[in-house]
């Protein structure tokens, strides 16, 4: 019950009307963000973050947390009225959501989209309010190699839950490394991989490459099929809503089940767009009606949206009390967490209280004032969506451009975005995924100086991480994330092998 | 390049690309290796060198990679269809070549100007407006921009000659 009381004291730090007022600028710039393609949660995030360095570190979490639900938010409205994912995790929103607004019905689709997608992150909410301060306080007694191990787990989830070919996930991940170790070497403060070019010093940041990879990168790809793109229209009145809302309810079992799996999913950095995925096909699979899913069921739009904002809420409970997020947009709060002097991680339950339930606390309000704001302004953004790519695209890059050179006063670093820009086209065309390598550059040094630490403490043995139980399980869970691929295959094989014996 | 020839509208195959670009993924791991090596991936008296770390995440690299080219050579990976279309790929370049144009001109004339004639470019060529719109957009975006960051977050912007002229 400490939980209630910590969530009430940060409710009370909401009630300061600036907060209020940088949530609500933060949802409609996040929703904008989620509408045009280009600028994602991850980079819209990126792209704004230098802009709080003068605020105060909660005001400024609220703000940018608040783009990350607006663009949960608004990934549906392209994906249901343009047949466009605004987001990836939309993706599976599209199969029913388009074609219910081909059958005039976007207004359903919508209301649906958003409900459920409130639902997802309300029960993800819930369940950070009342695990994280458990998890934190657990992670308080962590040496250096359980938080190694933790880190492990999450970098071999990746492999294990990624849609992507194995070797290509680890190629990708591995390359984020190479990039966080280059410049000066944290612990003894040599040169590493500059070759003696002095720009390389510093760095690459991460914000750099994630404006890089999902926004030029996009851009780009959206160019591929040309200029041009038609959206339905869409009309959402308050009748619209609550017939929606009625035929809701029926559908509790597949909001829940894809809550559950979008909370799992978010937590072990999974990742919002496999949950979605993962919820769509579970909610085919179970639903009476599977077989029409598709061709506009309303069942198939809530599964992938409660899954992917359970997800996306959810990741921030691994971030908060182990500094490990669970999608790329977490990874981007999180290294503004570092850049304004917070240690992510246990300590800041403890030593920041009002920084994290202020978080907390914003994250419900946040959510019903996302639901409110879209469900009125859908006609807006889609009227925004409307304004042809070829003005649009320009000022997004345009955007990009100056919130790269932003983060640290560098012209190179715009070049860099661009050189990242053609990476995440031609990685994005092979199915090299994108997440594993920006996580891992945002945490490359952390986990570097935490295997060094635990090295040390063991004289350079390995056995340290299986030293004692609780290492021990994460080293071991670790490994079997890891290795899920080949056991899959091993067992659908062995499986098809006995089934064509039976026979 | 023989796809080329046969279905006339694309580059290379999907498969070719995933080989090249594994290729240029063991390269960047094998400067990862080399530069570890210089520094050291052993111990010191204090704990492990600054390359122990990074040696094994260039080894993996180059590792991954070769597993990529191998599956893409047994035809477990990939598929022959064209990487991009002729006609993409035109697009494609239509929206980049602008684009590097538009980042080398920011350090010579200041990003406001080059927004200004990158947007009025992109809509002209691309989007083929009338002038009176393109005008419009492309000078009231970078005026929009240089009030938020200039002058409402205090956030200086690389600025050319035009600035210098108007004394900003």
């Amino acid at each position: 019950m400490e939980a209630l009381s910590s969530l009430i004291a940060g409710f009370s730090i909401l009630g300061d009307p600036a907060n209020i007022l940088y949530m609500l600028i933060g949802i409609m710039l996040g929703v904008l963000i989620g509408v045009l393609p280009g600028l994602g949660g991850a980079n819209g995030v990126a792209i704004l973050l230098p802009l709080t360095f003068s605020m105060s570190p909660t005001s400024a979490i609220i703000m940018l947390s608040c783009i990350y639900w607006g663009a949960l938010f608004g990934g549906a409205i392209t994906s249901i009225l343009f047949n466009i994912p605004g987001e990836p995790w939309s993706v599976a929103t599209t199969f029913d959501g388009y074609p219910l607004a081909q059958q005039g019905r976007a207004g359903e689709a919508l209301t649906a989209a958003f409900t459920s997608s409130f639902f997802g992150a309300l029960f993800a909410v819930i369940g950070v309010t009342f695990l994280a301060p458990l998890i934190a306080s657990m992670a308080l007694a962590f040496g250096p190699a359980e938080l190694f191990a933790v880190q492990l787990l999450a970098f071999c989830s990746f492999v294990g839950m990624s849609r992507e070919p194995p070797s290509k996930t680890i190629a990708s991940m591995m390359l984020g490394f190479a990039l966080a170790a280059v410049g000066q070497d944290p612990t003894t403060g040599q040169l590493r991989m500059t070759f003696g070019w002095y720009e390389l010093l510093r760095g690459f940041n991460f914000l750099i490459a994630v404006i890089g990879l999902f926004g030029i990168g996009e851009i780009l790809l959206t160019m591929e099929e040309g200029l041009a793109f038609r959206g339905r229209s869409a009309k959402i009145n308050p009748r619209v809503v609550l017939q929606t809302w009625a035929k809701l309810p029926k559908f509790w079992a597949t909001a829940l089940r894809g809550a559950i799996v979008g909370c799992w999913m978010g937590i072990t950095p999974g990742g919002a767009t496999p949950a979605s995925f993962m919820s769509y096909g579970l909610a085919k699979r179970f639903s009476k009606r599977g077989k029409h899913f598709g061709q506009g069921e309303l069942e198939g739009v809530v599964a992938p949206e409660t899954a992917a904002h359970a997800a996306g809420t959810s990741a921030l409970l691994p971030m908060l009390t182990l500094g490990i997020p669970g999608s790329p947009t977490a990874a981007v709060l999180l290294g503004g967490l570092l850049i304004w002097g917070l240690e992510p991680g246990p300590m800041l339950f403890i030593d920041r209280p009002d920084f994290v339930w202020g978080l907390i606390a914003s994250m419900y309000l946040g959510n019903v004032v996302g639901l409110i704001v879209v469900l009125t302004t859908v006609p807006l953004f889609a009227a925004i969506l409307r304004i042809p790519f070829s003005i649009i695209a320009p000022v997004i890059v345009a955007v990009c451009a100056i919130g790269a050179f932003t983060v640290r006063n560098a012209l190179l670093d715009i070049t860099f975005v661009l050189i990242f820009g053609v990476m995440g086209y031609v990685f994005k065309k092979l199915q090299y995924p994108l997440a594993p390598l920006v996580l891992a550059l945002v945490l490359g040094d952390m986990a570097e100086s935490n295997f060094r630490n635990a090295m040390v403490l063991s004289d350079g043995s390995l056995s340290i991480f299986w030293s004692n139980g609780l290492v021990g399980s994460i080293c071991g869970l670790a490994m079997f994330m890891l290795f899920w691929p080949l056991l899959s295959s091993g067992l659908t094989k062995l499986r098809s092998g006995q089934s064509q014996a039976a026979e | 390049m023989r796809h080329e020839d046969e279905a006339g509208d694309s580059f290379a195959s999907n498969r070719s690309v995933n080989i090249v670009v594994a290729l240029v993924l063991i390269a960047v791991g094998g400067l990862v290796i080399v530069d570890s090596l210089r520094l050291g991936i052993g111990w010191a008296p204090d704990g492990p060198r600054p390359g122990y770390f990074p040696f094994y995440t260039g080894l993996l690299i180059v590792l991954s990679s070769l597993c990529t080219i191998i599956l893409t050579l047994m035809g477990r990976m990939g598929s022959n269809e064209p990487f991009v279309r002729r006609e993409q790929f035109h697009n494609v370049m239509k929206v980049f070549v602008p684009m590097a144009i538009y980042v080398g001109l920011i350090g010579l004339i200041g990003i406001y100007v080059a927004s200004a004639l990158y947007i009025a470019v992109f809509m002209h060529w691309l989007g083929r407006f009338r002038w009176h719109l393109t005008i419009l957009v492309s000078l009231a975006v970078p005026f929009a921009l240089f009030v938020i960051f200039e002058l409402w977050f205090l956030l200086p912007l690389p600025k050319g000659p035009v600035e210098d002229l108007l004394g900003y």
